[in-house]
Parts: C-alpha cells; structure tokens; sequence
C-alpha cells in the first residue's frame, strides 16, 4: 500500500484544513455524515484544490484563484438578513414566494412558509435533515461528477440550507425565491434539495445578496424531480464579487417530466456554474440555458455533463457568452448517450461574443454517444459583433453604443427568449443593459 | 443642399480606387437620378454619404446643409437628415422591428433635441405608415428584416424613410425585387416625401422606376466618375442605346 502522495499546500488549502478542524465540531451531522464530512476533507488535503491539471477545471484553476481561505461566515441575524435581501431585491417587483438562507442557514422566520404551505410547499432545514439518521442520502453526489473538488468542499463544509418539496400535483401559483443572503464577511457553504413530486408544478428563483468578502460562496442545488412533474428555475449570479462564486446543480428527472433552468452570470471575479443532470424516466425533457458576461480580468465558466441513462428523452443545451477586456469564458458540455438509451435527442450549441481583442474562450462542446439510434448535435461559435450589423443601426441614428446594447442583447436574448419563462424575461434583459451600461 | 465636389474614395482594406473625382450637386426639392453599369462605383458613392468605414476618402469634399459631412459619425449624419435605403438591407436577428424603429426614431430626436415620442403616438405613426406601404403588422413582429422576402425588406426600408422623414433620401436599387404593384405603391411611398426641403439620389438600373418617381436630373456613373448629365429623357436614352457611348467616355 502505498500512501496519498503528500502534495504541498497553497496558503488556501491550508486555511481550508485549519477551517475544518475549527468548524468540524459546530458542523451539523449524524456520524454517517460527519464520515463524509471527513472524507472530503481528506480530499482537499491530498488532491488540494481543483486546478488546471484536473481535466474538469483546465481554464477555472480555483487553486491558483483563491489566495487564502477565510473562515465560515458567523451566524445572521434575521432581521438584518431580511433586510439585506429586501433592499437588494434581485427580482424586483415580480410576484412571488420567498424563502432566505443567510451566511449558510436558512432563517425560517422570514421565509414565506404559510403562504407556501397553502401552496402544497414544506420548507425545512438542511442542517437538521444532516442529523437524522437516513442524511447521507442527502449527500449523495452523481456518478458523473466524480471526485469533483467543488463538491467535496460543499461536504466538508456544508453549513445548511432548505429541504423544499412540493406535494405530489401541486401547481405552485407563484415563482418560489432561493435568495442566499451574506450579511457579514466570510465563506458561505450551503446545499438545498428541491424535490418535486408527481406531477407537481414549480418555478424557483434563485439570487445572492451581501457580500461574502474573499469568502466562497458555495452550493449546491440538488433537483429531484419525479414523473410528470415540471420545474423551472432562474439562477441569478449577478455583482461583483471577489470571493469564488461555486456554485452546482445535481438533477435527476423522472419519466414525462420537464426540468429547466437558466444560468444567468455578470459581475463575479470568478464563477463557476457547474451541472450535472439525468435522466431517469423516459419521454423527459431537460433545457439548460446560460448566459455570462465577464469583463476586466473575470471569469465565467458554465461546465456541465448530462446524462441521457433512459431512452426517449430530449435535452437541450444553448449558451451565450459575452466577453470584454482580460475577461475568460468557458464552457465545457458533455451529452453522454448510454447504450440502451435510443431515440435520445440532444442539441447542443455555445456561442460567444466578445467585445474586444483582449478576451478568451474556451468552448468545449463534446458528445459521447453509446446508442446507435439517437439524434445528437452540437456547434460553437465565436466571433466580434458584426460590422455590417453596426453600421445598419447607426445609419438610422443609432448612436455607437446603443447600437452595441441592442445587438449584444439581441445575441443573449435567443437564450434568454428561448427559456420561455416569460415572467423573467424582461428582467434578465434589464440585468444585460445594467451590465452593458458598466453597472 | 449637398454638393460633392471632386470626390475620390478606394476601399480601406486593400486600397482600390473606386470613385475617381465625383462632382454632384443636388438642390432641395429636387431629384436626381443615379445610373451606370454594375460596379461603376454607385452603392460606394451611397454608403460614403452614409458613413460607411469601409471605405477611405483620398481626395474632395462632401458639403451637406454647409456642414462637412464626412466629418460625422453615420449616426449623426442619420440625425443632420441623411437617410440610405441599402441595395441589400441586412437581417438582424434577435432585434425586433418595432423596437428598433422606435429606437431609430428617439435617438434622432434626442439628437436634435426634440421630446421622445410616447408608445401611442409611435404606434398610430407606424400603423399608419405601415398601412400607406402595404407592410403587415406581422412583418413588424419579426426581428428585423429577418425572413423578409427582398420587396418586403425594400418596403420595410422606404418605410423606415417615411418615419424618419430625412431632409436627404438616398435610394439604391429600391426597385429591384419589387413586383409591379410593390413598385408602384413604394414609389407613391417615396413620392409623398418629395417635398422642397427634401431632396432625393434614387439609384436605379431602370426607366421603370422613374415612370413613377420622375427624376430632375439623370447622371451616368462609369468608373468612378460621373460621365454625363441631363434631363429625365436620359435615362430614356440609356434604356434604349445602353450605356456603351458613355463607357468609352470614362
Ligand atoms: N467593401 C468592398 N470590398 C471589396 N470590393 C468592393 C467593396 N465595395 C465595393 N467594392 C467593389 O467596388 C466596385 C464598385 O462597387 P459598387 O457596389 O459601388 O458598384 P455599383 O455601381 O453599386 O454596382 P451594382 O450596379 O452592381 O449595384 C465593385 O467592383 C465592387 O466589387
Ligand atoms: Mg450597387
């Protein structure tokens, strides 16, 4: 037996281990779960961060990006929680439900649980399902994603979260908010399991609020969605941030249902918006849609693997990227095809903007395809704003940059259009020319 | 109104000259119309007026309402009241057509520092523009130009003029694609704005479209350069002899 070769620890790896040693014993978990927690810890400390030499994260080297690792940020308090997402107020003035979970722990008392509850909704703890005996099952991570090292650092760490699950057939009559709150400086590491069951109805929106400092901010958002059920969510990761914005999506979907989300990302230094997505029921379909803006020295990598397991399912995959200065795109989408999964049909498609000489893309669309009887395709692109197109706009007046607001947003626009989720359509398209406008 | 004077122009990119000393005069109220061979530099001379940065004037001056056009950008030429209607208008895909316009049209009177238009006067003014031009409402829900057919993206361009209402129209090959009676109601379009403030450069390989929009004055364009000028039997002239006598000019 040979032991783990000893690598040598950056000074954020070694804050990380010193952060676990202190925080190991607040920790929430049944002794399943502390053995988990303890693994991943052990994780980081013989593989150390995700950096450029892991395949997964050759262009988001988080290794190289973290230059220390602050400590877990300190409880909330509610009423400043809710003030904080009350003045940030990502979504605006569109109607809706919601729940808040502030420096990693969900704050009850200024969710919207009655109002939920009526809806056929229950809220409850993440940290608190940790300590029950059945936990590491919410712990549970996809074959697909492997070792992954965002991930393992969601184990370790994980501080709370919500339990959401909507009752079997019921159509939740108002989009449902996620809002992260950070109140006070320091990492936030939360993971939220969203069950919808049979045939239920639910639209999610999901936001940041506060800062966390030099803190990552880590979840994990796990889908269950069972048979017949249809879901859709808006994930919002908007300002600038200095702290490692991480963020993952598990799902797994049933037989005849829809699962959507749209990951909108403009303004962190460095955000990750990873998803790992199967199929486990037949005749299913899963959009998953992206739309990134970086500019300066950021970066913003959307990655995401999924699985067709079962025949019949349908997935599509459309991602826009618009880059500025310094500023680094990446994305990395895998369409697996299992042998037996015939009829699988799958469209994939990058497309990248970028606004001057100075950005960089890295576009990795790939498939892997087992079945032979199966429709699958993708394409990428990369290119500067069409000349031509300009120069039409502004010889009807349209002044320069205008004219740049209207064809970036009518590039973003195809995938923001193309989620169909009208209430937040207008919205996102407000949150693409605060960007433009340097907001 | 805009007199061009001795202008000489070649392509930025790899320096070919296209236009080799064009002299144009054109008063308001009238119009003049441009012909000559395929190539002779016409769409050129239209997207310098327009301010098109493909293309590098070397030599001579462009005066439009006394001001030295070539000094602005194409969206404040577009605001001073020069409008192009393009030989190939392009599709824009994910810009829709109602927006667009009204965006066109606030940005021109902000520029010259009128109220922005409110969403139901800007609706009765299309609807009623639209109506004159016989463009469906459901061509004005597309992005625009986006699967237009070519008349349909001729008339969407006359009447973005006739909202725009420019003191300079410049027409290129308006009437190619155009069937008959697309023909006729885009040039009772394009009449209706013949004003004395207004003055027009209607480009055009035939007497067609000049039986309905009469031209002032006929130029023939060979090679860069204007070869010839006259009255609106010209063009009548051309129609039957072709434009051999004039190449050997040039
Ligand atoms: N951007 C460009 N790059 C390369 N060549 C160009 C460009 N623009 C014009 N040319 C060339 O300049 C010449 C004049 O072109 P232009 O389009 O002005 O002709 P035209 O008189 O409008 O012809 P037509 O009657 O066919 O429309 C042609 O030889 C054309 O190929
Ligand atoms: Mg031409």
């Amino acid at each position: 037996m040979t032991a783990p070769t000893q690598i040598s620890h950056t000074q954020a790896e070694s804050d990380l281990l010193a952060r676990f040693d202190t925080a190991k014993g607040d920790l929430s978990g049944s002794t399943a779960v502390s053995d988990l927690r303890v693994a991943a810890a052990e994780q980081i400390k013989t593989k150390g961060l995700p950096h450029r030499r892991v395949e997964e994260y050759k262009y988001t080297d988080l290794r190289a990006y973290m230059k220390s690792a602050a400590p877990l940020a300190p409880k909330a308090s509610a009423a400043e929680a809710k003030a904080l997402a009350d003045a940030e107020n990502a979504y605006g003035e569109l109607e809706r439900f919601r729940i808040v979970v502030a420096n990693g722990t969900y704050l009850a008392e200024v969710s919207d649980l009655e109002a939920l509850a009526a809806e056929g909704v229950t809220v409850t703890d993440f940290a608190a399902a940790l300590d029950q005996d059945t936990a590491a099952d919410l712990l549970a991570t996809p074959p697909s994603a492997g070792t992954d090292g965002v991930l393992a650092l969601n184990t370790a760490f994980v501080q709370g979260g919500v339990v959401i699950t909507v009752k079997e057939g019921a159509d939740v009559s108002r989009p449902v908010e996620l809002v992260h709150v950070s109140t006070a400086e320091g990492a936030i590491v939360t993971r939220n399991r969203i069950n919808v069951a049979k045939g239920a109805k639910l639209k999610m929106l999901e936001s940041f609020a506060g800062t966390t400092g030099t803190g990552e901010t880590n979840v994990v958002f796990d889908y269950k969605i069972a048979d017949n059920a249809e879901f859709a969510t808006t994930r919002l990761v908007v300002g600038a941030t200095e702290g490692a914005r991480l963020l993952t999506t598990l799902a797994t979907i049933g037989a005849d249902a829809i699962f959507k989300i749209l990951g909108f990302m403009a303004g962190p230094a460095f955000a990750r918006n990873q998803q790992f997505v199967a199929f486990e029921g037949e005749n299913s379909e899963a959009k998953l849609y992206g739309v990134s803006m970086a500019r300066d020295r950021c970066l913003a990598d959307q990655t995401l693997i999924i699985d067709h397991a079962v025949p019949h399912c349908n997935s599509r995959e459309y991602f826009k990227t618009v880059l500025d200065d310094e500023a680094r795109g990446v994305y990395q989408g895998r369409i697996n095809v299992a042998q037996h999964a015939q009829k699988s049909d799958g469209e994939m498609m990058t497309q990248a903007l970028l606004l001057s000489e100075g950005p960089e893309m890295a576009n990795k669309p790939e498939l892997e395809i087992f079945a032979d009887d199966v429709l699958c395709a993708h394409g990428a692109t990369s290119g500067q704003i069409d000349e031509d197109l300009l120069f039409y706009l502004r010889a009807r007046g349209i002044p320069e940059a205008e004219a740049r607001t209207l064809l970036v947003l009518a590039f973003l626009s195809e995938a923001i259009e193309e989620f169909e989720e009208e209430y937040v359509t207008d919205f996102l398209e407000q949150r693409v020319r605060d960007w433009l406008a340097g907001k | 109104m805009l007199e061009i004077k001795n202008l000489h122009a070649r392509i930025a990119e790899d320096g070919t000259e296209i236009l080799r000393g064009v002299d144009l005069k054109v008063n308001a109220g009238e119009v003049h119309a441009i012909m000559g061979p395929n190539g002779s530099g016409k769409s050129t001379l239209s997207y310098i007026l327009a301010g098109k940065s493909d293309y590098e004037v070397t030599e001579g001056e462009i005066i439009f309402h006394g001001e030295n056009l070539l000094e602005l950008e194409p969206d404040e030429r577009a605001a001073a009241g020069v409008f192009l209607a393009f030989q190939y208008p392009i599709e824009i895909p994910g810009v829709a057509t109602m927006e667009f316009l009204k965006t066109a049209m606030n940005a021109q009177r902000k520029a010259k520092g009128q109220a922005q238009l409110s969403i139901p006067d800007f609706m009765k003014l299309v609807k009623e523009k639209s109506k004159d031009l016989n463009v469906s409402m459901d061509m004005l829900k597309r992005p625009l130009n986006v699967g237009f057919s070519g008349g349909e993206k001729k008339r969407a361009e006359i009447l973005q003029m006739s909202l725009l209402e420019p003191s300079l129209c410049v027409l290129d090959e308006t009437d190619s694609g155009l069937d008959i009676d697309a023909l006729r109601i885009v040039s009772e379009g394009v009449n209706k704005l013949r004003s004395p403030e207004r003055a027009m450069v209607v480009i055009t390989h035939y007497q067609r479209l000049l039986d309905h929009i009469i031209p002032d004055v006929v130029h023939v364009l060979s090679k860069g350069r204007i070869v010839k000028t006259g009255g609106k039997e010209l063009a009548l002239e051309l129609e039957k002899n072709g434009y051999a006598d004039y190449i050997e000019a040039a």
